[in-house]
């Protein structure tokens, strides 16, 4: 046995290597720990400075009239972004799941692509072009109405609800399909039947998800349901209506810090729903698709 | 010959008689299937009989499932197949211009290879297809005649309300039976019906098969040999023939009486195969 004439060690250029894998390596773990930072200081500092103007007439009572913007509460917002989101899921939720069924269920594979890309850019356009479209559309003929800012969060809900929709009825197994269509049961039967049943758990997540996104819109609202400042509670939906987001917008805006700790307020409600909603959603959804894929 | 006589036991029974005196009830003639523009299986000329059990053999890849797919137009949930050449069902052209698929499907049941029972109760695993089909007179004792008929009444009758997914492989795919005899069909296909079960289940299957063929005309694909020569009647072997650019297609290298397939084939290939020379 000659002794070898090479050594296994670190040496030279593969020094350099190791240190530049090092240094991406950190990088990489900086750049995520910002990340998740940045959630934390919103939640850290919104709840510190929202949360102490909660209490029960906060939820319960509209904001009180003449020189004591202390009193009352943003009750009339709650109520407003509930017939508007709620509005918005009855438009949405039909016109998403049908596009999704279209999509996985009976368009060719070619014109599913285009689907798919319109809706994904659809989701892309910025939320305040929304809401021009929809002014132009409705507001200049008749006016701002919660009903207008409802079409506007729909056409944002579409896209979302859609694809999630989409994704589930893929992961129902194609052998469902097969048992239905070989007992003699048309395509419709067959996907309303068997196919979206199975899917069920992660539409309803999927909407779920959407509702969380349309409550936290503001840009599309401004325009289309924000005039007239009603701070009474009111639900028709052709009024124009007030939402938390047009409350946090205007309130913030206020040289009174009474109605400024009321936005941080309002500010840590809407982010509070959001995250339970959202997080709990994705959870569902995670297990659901688990169950469906195993 | 001899030796394959002992290495593939096909006596017993009670074999149905000789299959000319049968009525045929699917026909096809120089049928050919594609995917987009690959030849898959190459003029395929055929009678399947009435009330016989007819077994499918052949390698993987030659054809036997997109074969049997064809008898109820499952293959028009493939976008790119097409196919050439004549299949009839009872004299009808099967993929002629004005025949409805769902309507073949309903007069054509299938059982497939993996178990596939819907998320549902047991119950209305095999109800919901009637009620659809507009068979909902009597539904109880419908559900309860399929379920006998498929050997798993007495196994299930207590727990008609359990999900069908807690049942095991075997019953799943008595239960697929039970559905698809339920919609009283004329003929059953059933693709590999036993491969993804255990020795026990595919016995339970094969006997049911045989009470089965007295009612329905059935057709089996199986890559199991000993399987076809159990179970059916008239066996058909699919082989793989390579063209000179090298694409395979399936073709029908030779039907006859399960026996003579096994004991006697006429052609080379077959009796490779059953052999257990080749495939």
């Amino acid at each position: 046995m000659s002794e070898p004439t090479f050594s296994l060690r670190t040496s030279g250029r593969l020094r350099r290597r190791q240190l530049v894998s090092r240094a991406m390596g950190a990088l990489a773990v900086g750049a995520a720990l910002l990340a998740v930072a940045v959630l934390a200081i919103v939640v850290v500092s919104v709840a510190s400075r929202g949360a102490g103007a909660l209490n029960l007439d906060f939820f319960t009572k509209n904001q009180a009239q003449g020189f004591n913007p202390k009193g009352g509460g943003i009750l009339f917002a709650i109520v407003g972004t509930g017939v508007l989101v709620g509005i918005a899921t009855l438009i949405a939720l039909p016109l998403g799941v049908l596009t999704a069924i279209y999509i996985s269920e009976l368009a060719p594979p070619k014109l599913a692509r285009v689907a798919r890309i319109a809706l994904d850019i659809t989701n892309g356009i910025p939320t305040i072009v929304i809401g021009i479209f929809v002014f132009a559309m409705i507001v200049e003929a008749h006016g701002q109405s919660a009903l207008a800012g409802s079409i506007a969060l729909a056409v944002i809900m579409v896209p979302l609800i859609a694809r999630a929709t989409e994704e589930v009825l893929l992961l129902v197994p194609s052998a469902q399909r097969e048992a239905s269509l070989a007992l003699g049961v048309s395509r419709w039967r067959t996907t309303f039947g068997v196919v979206v049943p199975s899917a069920i758990g992660g539409i309803l997540t999927g909407t779920t998800l959407a509702i969380a996104r349309a409550a936290g819109e503001t840009a599309p609202l401004l325009f289309l349901t924000s005039l007239g400042l009603s701070s009474q509670a009111d639900a028709n939906p052709l009024h124009p209506l007030q939402s938390m987001t047009l409350v946090i917008f205007e309130y913030s805006d206020q040289a009174d810090p009474a109605y400024q700790a009321k936005a941080w307020a309002a500010a840590f409600t809407l982010m509070c729903f959001v995250l339970v909603t959202s997080l709990s959603a994705k959870l569902a959804l995670a297990r659901y698709r688990k169950k469906l894929g195993g | 010959m001899e030796a394959i006589r002992t290495r593939i036991d096909v006596s017993g029974h009670g074999r149905s008689p000789v299959a000319e005196t049968r009525e045929a009830v699917f026909e096809a003639r120089d049928l050919c299937v594609f995917y987009g523009d690959q030849l898959a299986i190459d003029n395929v000329n055929i009678d399947i009989y009435q009330r016989l059990i007819t077994a499918i053999i052949g390698p993987s890849g030659c054809g036997k499932s997109t074969f049997i797919r064809t008898l109820n137009r499952m293959t028009d949930l493939v976008s790119s197949a097409s196919l050439t050449g004549q299949l009839r069902y009872r004299g009808i052209d099967l993929h002629g211009p004005k025949v409805d698929a769902v309507e073949v499907r309903r007069r054509i049941g299938m059982v497939f290879q993996k178990p596939n029972p819907f998320p549902k109760s047991i119950y209305d695993n095999v109800a919901w297809g009637l009620r659809i089909l507009g068979m909902r007179k009597d539904l109880d004792q419908r559900v309860e005649k399929a379920l006998r008929s498929a050997a798993l009444w007495d196994e299930v009758k207590d727990r008609l309300g359990d999900s069908a997914l807690g049942l095991s492989g075997g019953q799943q795919q008595r239960l697929c039976i039970a559905r698809a005899i339920a919609a009283e069909p004329e003929v059953i296909l059933f693709d590999e019906p036993a491969s993804a079960l255990d020795p026990i289940s595919t016995s339970a299957i094969e006997d049911l098969m045989h009470e089965l063929k007295r009612d329905y005309t059935l057709v089996i694909v199986t890559h199991n040999m000993q399987q076809a020569a159990r179970v059916a009647d008239m066996t058909a072997f699919f082989g793989l023939e390579v063209a000179p650019d090298e694409s395979r297609r399936g073709v029908l290298v030779e039907y006859d009486e399960t026996e003579k397939i096994f004991t006697n084939p006429s052609d080379k290939r077959t009796e490779g195969y059953v052999t257990g020379r080749f495939g």
